[in-house]
């Protein structure tokens, strides 16, 4: 339902993704993890065309993102009505939770359902209200969205998307910007969306996460998909040295941890 | 020793004081300052044609409010102060805020601004004398060049400021270009617009002065420039405190705006 074919993205004379080939099926959950600069967070933003990608084609539900063909068969940018309206089946998380300051909890979660897909007052309401159930924050609706913590304000940009109804979900480093004791909350929300069968593409440190959640883990470097497959068969035999290096790194980074198994907030 | 005493915590830096402390000493300077002042008046240490004594000045007070003059002047300078604030914001907000969301806005305005920004507006008074004449009219435009170009900068620094992500997030839940603009960009820049105003509101009392002392027939700077006229200096300070109060009542008054519009700002 989402596809990349041949996909490269520049900057200036810097090749930041190359030739990336990648296909998600519905239902399916995919983790991209990779050292920072390694283009993951920029793959996940041109599948949603916030960054334009130079070569190659992607696919939403089989329509081409943000390139519409002309007569003569060159490619030439969409009109924003017709790449938003691509993108309507998709939601996407940001780092920093970016929700509206100015409206409450609940008017965040009810104005694209009012403004864009034009409902009614009281249906949006009923709507916004029960994803907010959802995400455990119905008791929040009123609430201003500064005064709440990171993990409640990722809940709700969540439930916002959410509420949306895409068919597929981004998530770009959801729990980057959070207090660590926060994380397992918004975690823990992504993982009983992927149980209800959400598609997803997640870009995340969180090792744990994608080790129990991902269906497919694609490690990135460079701009390139250096090795992807199910997430116990990337940690623990992994084929190129590079990925090696990267969970040596983090397994390193938390070992300490292993002395006092409390302290792992990656709990089942 | 379990708790700091209030000294320690007085010399501790940043440490936070008791409120009745911190109003105590926000008193206590306008005291310190009565009292110096009325110490070197009374005592004669300075002669009263240079500064008048607190009396003085109160019962100069007391006698322009008994014959109207005063209410007339302070009207005078607030509303050339008002119309050329408001004139100028009503202007500088919306395109401030264009001018730092589209970049050809940008291109278009910025080497102009920054060009009139750099001019210091006294030196076009003569000119506005010559082409508006010495009306309230002169006098409002002096303030609006006063202040415009500042607000211009200000407000597009406030809207470049805006997260690109904010807006991101907004087109991935469908928002229209016109919808970021208006509902999105508008709204988050408001803390920021409202703090803006707040410090270029002070400006405004400064340029409505440099107006009135120049070419006027009423205001507070008029009355001040009658006064060193006529040696009559209780008055040239009943004009400056005036002013000092009325831009602490403005100050105050977007304070309490600011957390009533944007309550939701932390």
């Amino acid at each position: 339902m989402l596809e990349a074919r041949g996909m490269s993205k520049r900057f200036g004379e810097h090749t930041v993704l190359q030739d990336i080939n990648l296909s998600i099926q519905r239902s399916e959950v995919v983790c991209l993890i990779g050292p920072s600069g390694s283009g993951k967070s920029t793959l996940l933003r041109s599948l949603a065309f916030l960054e334009n990608y130079d070569d190659g084609e992607v696919f939403v539900e089989g329509e081409l993102l943000g390139y519409d063909r002309a007569s003569d068969g060159r490619r030439v940018r969409s009109r924003p009505s017709r790449l938003s309206d691509v993108r309507r089946n998709m939601g996407m998380v940001f780092q920093q939770f970016n929700l509206w300051p100015h409206l409450s909890v609940l008017e965040n979660v009810m104005e694209a359902l009012l403004r864009v897909r034009g409902m009614k007052k009281d249906a949006a309401r009923r709507l916004a209200l029960a994803t907010l159930e959802k995400v455990g924050l119905a008791e929040k609706a009123d609430a201003w969205p500064n005064r709440l913590s990171g993990g409640q304000q990722q809940r709700v940009a969540i439930a916002r998307s959410l509420a949306m109804s895409p068919a597929i979900m981004l998530f770009d480093e959801p729990t980057s910007a959070l207090d660590p004791e926060l994380v397992g909350e918004v975690l823990q929300v992504m993982r009983q969306l992927a149980e209800e069968g959400m598609t997803m593409v997640v870009v995340t440190h969180e090792m744990g996460f994608a080790a129990r959640v991902a269906d497919r883990v694609l490690f990135l470097d460079q701009g390139h998909i250096v090795e992807q497959g199910p997430p116990m068969t990337l940690f623990k035999n992994p084929q190129s040295p590079r990925l090696a290096q990267f969970l040596g790194n983090y397994l390193e980074r938390n070992s300490l941890f292993e002395a006092a198994p409390a302290l792992n907030r990656v709990d089942d | 020793m379990a708790h700091a005493s209030l000294w320690q915590r007085c010399l501790t830096p940043r440490a936070t004081i008791p409120k009745t402390l911190t109003w105590s000493a926000g008193i206590g300077v306008w005291l310190v300052v009565i009292a110096l002042w009325a110490l070197v008046t009374y005592s004669g240490l300075v002669r009263s044609i240079f500064l008048p004594t607190p009396t003085a000045v109160l019962s100069a007070a007391v006698s322009m409010i008994g014959d109207g003059s005063l209410w007339k002047d302070i009207w005078s300078s607030a509303q050339v102060v008002l119309y050329g604030f408001l004139l100028s914001s009503a202007i500088a907000i919306p395109l401030g805020i264009l001018m730092g969301s589209f970049r050809l806005a940008q291109a278009f305005l910025d080497p102009l601004v920054n060009f009139m920004r750099y001019l210091p507006v006294t030196a076009f008074v003569p000119l506005f004398i010559l082409w508006i004449g010495i009306g309230i009219e002169q006098r409002v435009t002096v303030i609006f060049f006063g202040i415009f170009f500042q607000q211009l900068v200000m407000i597009a620094d406030i809207s470049r400021g805006v997260s690109q992500d904010l807006i991101n997030a907004s087109y991935t839940l469908g928002a229209k270009r016109r919808d970021v603009v208006t509902h999105v960009l508008f709204p988050a820049c408001l803390p920021g617009v409202i703090d803006m105003m707040r410090v270029t509101m002070g400006w405004a009392w400064t340029f409505v002065v440099v107006a009135e002392l120049v070419a006027a027939n009423s205001g507070l700077g008029y009355i001040s420039l009658k006064a060193m006229r006529g040696f009559q200096v209780d008055v040239i300070f009943l004009s400056i405190g005036l002013i000092g109060l009325l831009g602490l009542v403005t100050d105050q008054f977007f304070r309490l705006l600011r957390k009533r519009l944007t309550s939701w700002a932390l």
